[in-house]
């Protein structure tokens, strides 16, 4: 599925360094919607700072972000939220001790009407019809709406986690290894999740470093090495083997031998202050 | 309870009532309440089958007026503990703001009403101060409050002055834990405490049959009503045989009512088991984690200060024992004995005044039976330890059977 028009989220030379350290270097990016892209690399490819980036977490150094092709400055967590872009990080952040329609509404609880406002009353049958609602919607099963979030399985942990961040009616969804650490029907269950993320018009970004996964449900690979972009696949024309070359940084006609590596590494820091100066 | 707690309930039973699962559950403390009423059972048939006064109208009211002090501070405790935090100022609090009140009323003329405000006023403020030197300085709660402790006990030393001791004469403060309401007040009280329990059901169940949330039917709700009206109304009896329903266990109620509703109800309440349970994802989710940590403080030196007066009141004096002894460890054992989570994000208001009769039965009885303070503080503390083992293995059943 290939972007149609603007697309939704868009990057351009996004740079950002911690002391020597390039995390990125001059990334362009771009998520459409109703598309999926896999964001993939090796450790320390500058996988988490982009999307720590986007999500207003690290904001970048340099370089321009346009979301639904108006250009926007990200400084902080809620900026994010409020242009429409949400994170599920890979702690997933839930209260065990709640149940799901608690840790939904975690932090924007509804509030009854009448004499309860004076006491900010919780609207507790109103949470729990629209969470049924929204998991209705999403074709997620729990159990019971009302049973603690600790005694849930992996899988739907991830799959509240995800269904709480679509509370606040976001436009993108990024997801940081969203089936690490699940079991097989579990990753199932998340990655049919993402599709129907997909089918509700959502731009979704993937962190993962499963390129099964990967290749089961993204319509676009991103690969980033370094801190660079090291390739952009379309998920139907790639192979593992192209992805794997490109996170690597061997056998994919851009070779370089380790001399030029270091030579590049040791550059980087120089080419940076100059930027600055 | 409240109306959720029995839907609650009710939908975690649907489809898995195995009687394993119902001996897991008692285990693991979603029944908690239930595991310390029959505890209070056999606490009651061990001291009656020993002391036929046990269960003797004049005794049981006794008893009642004795758990008010401890039931009043295990409120506040109770919301620190759902912090994962503890709070060992309280019983230092406790006196001081008792000793700010009788200096105020009898030193020098203030009316009463004034007075007790002044000695909330100071719980609260010691309460907010401590809170906010243990979120603002990440210091563990636990050092925060042992200092206060020691330097609370100093500053009531230093109100107290030379004497060490005041006898309060003012019939208004002395009337809160000595008055006693007459049989047909006393019946009013359960025919409103009913009636108003029973609408609280009936709207709640409404609603959410209207939302068509309503499942497994009205018979949990009902034997629930049942029970809670059988002890109404039997403890209204028990306590018109003798002096009448007191003032003090009303009082007592009435906090255990408000901030029951307040924990379980508000938004506020929600925030303290989000912050108690995982604070780091209650941050992300936008609570402002501090504030509420601050607030929880000065809902406990605030407790902490009404039970002082209440003491106070019981006393007819403060003096430089006023808030001391094992009075701290116990306003912090009840809640605990009851259900309420050491480890934060678990446990409810009910257990302060749940706690706080099973600590109150117990000593009361060692009490009738002359055992020496030696016996006492033994069999108590073994209680508090049997408590806090069960709490540990809860959550440690929870750990390995909870994520399947």
């Amino acid at each position: 599925m290939a972007a149609e028009g603007t697309p939704l989220l868009e990057l351009e030379g996004l740079s950002k360094r911690f002391g020597p350290v390039q995390a990125l270097d001059r990334v362009d990016f771009t998520v459409s919607a109703g598309e999926v892209v896999g964001l993939v690399g090796d450790n320390g490819a500058g996988k988490s700072t982009l999307v720590k980036a986007i999500a207003g977490i690290n904001p970048p150094d340099d370089g321009t972000i346009r979301f639904e092709g108006r250009e926007v400055r990200i400084h902080k967590p809620q900026d994010a939220t409020e242009l429409g872009i949400a994170t599920v990080y890979q702690d997933l952040a839930l209260c065990d001790n709640l149940d799901v329609v608690n840790n939904l509404f975690l932090g924007r609880e509804e509030v009854a009407a009448g004499p309860g406002v004076a006491t900010r009353q919780l609207d507790e049958v109103k949470m729990e019809h629209e969470t049924a609602d929204l998991l209705s919607n999403l074709a997620v099963t729990i159990p019971s709406l009302r049973s603690e979030v600790g005694t849930l399985s992996g899988g739907q942990r991830q799959q509240v986690a995800v269904a709480r961040s679509l509370l606040g009616e976001p436009k993108v969804v990024m997801l940081d290894e969203p089936t690490a650490a699940l079991g097989v029907p579990q990753t199932k269950q998340v990655l049919e999740l993402i599709r129907r993320l997909r089918e509700r018009n959502l731009g979704v970004v993937v962190i993962s470093h499963n390129l099964v996964d990967v290749f089961a449900i993204c319509d676009r690979v991103f690969v980033l090495r370094l801190g660079k972009a090291a390739g952009e696949f379309k998920a139907e024309d790639a192979t593992e083997e192209h992805v794997v070359a490109a996170i690597t940084g061997v056998g994919d006609g851009r070779e370089k031998g380790h001399e030029q590596q270091d030579q590049e590494r040791r550059n980087q820091p120089q080419e940076g202050e100059e930027e600055r100066a | 309870m409240s109306a959720t707690d029995a839907a609650t309930a009710e939908e975690s039973t649907e489809g898995r009532s195995t009687t394993g699962q119902a001996i897991r559950r008692l285990v693991q403390g979603d029944l908690s309440s239930v595991r310390v009423v029959l505890g209070l059972v056999v606490i009651a048939i061990i001291f009656q089958v020993q002391e036929e006064r046990f269960l003797s109208a004049q005794n049981l009211t006794n008893l009642m007026l004795q758990i008010t002090t401890i039931g009043l501070i295990s409120v506040g405790i109770v919301f620190v503990l759902l912090l994962g935090e503890i709070d060992l100022s309280v019983g230092a609090v406790s006196g001081l703001s008792a000793a700010v009140m009788a200096v105020l009323s009898v030193n020098h003329g203030w009316n009463a009403y004034l007075a007790i405000a002044a000695a909330v006023a100071v719980g609260a403020s010691i309460g907010f101060l401590q809170g906010s030197l243990f979120s603002r300085f990440v210091v563990p709660s636990f050092v925060v409050t042992l200092a206060g402790l020691l330097a609370w006990e100093g500053a009531l030393l230093q109100v107290l002055g030379k004497t060490g001791s005041l006898n309060i004469n003012d019939p208004k403060i002395t009337g809160l834990a000595n008055t006693f309401y007459s049989d047909t007040v006393g019946w009013i009280f359960a025919a409103v405490i009913v009636a108003a329990y029973g609408a609280v059901l009936a709207t709640g169940y409404r609603k959410r049959v209207s939302a068509g949330l309503a499942d497994g039917g009205a018979l949990p709700m009902i034997v629930r009503f049942v029970f809670l009206s059988a002890i109404v109304i039997a403890a209204v009896a028990i306590l018109n045989s003798d002096r009448g329903v007191p003032l003090a266990v009303m009082i007592l109620l009435g906090f255990v009512v408000g901030m029951e509703y307040v924990a379980k109800r508000t938004t506020f309440g929600r925030h303290v088991f989000a912050v108690g349970g995982n604070a780091e994802a209650a941050r992300r989710a936008g609570i402002r984690v501090n504030g509420v940590r601050v607030a929880v403080f000065t809902i406990s030196g605030s407790m902490a200060a009404i039970g002082g007066v209440m003491a106070a009141s019981r006393l007819f004096a403060v003096n430089q024992n006023s808030g001391g002894n094992e009075l701290l460890l116990l306003a912090i054992a009840g809640p605990v004995i009851a259900g309420t989570s050491l480890f934060g994000g678990r446990g409810s208001v009910w257990t302060a005044l749940l706690g706080a009769l099973v600590i109150g039965s117990i000593s009361n009885g060692m009490d009738l039976l002359s055992l020496s303070s030696a016996v006492k503080l033994m069999v108590t503390g073994g209680v508090l330890l049997l408590a806090v083992l069960v709490d540990a293995v809860a959550r440690q059943q929870r750990q390995t059977s909870g994520r399947v």
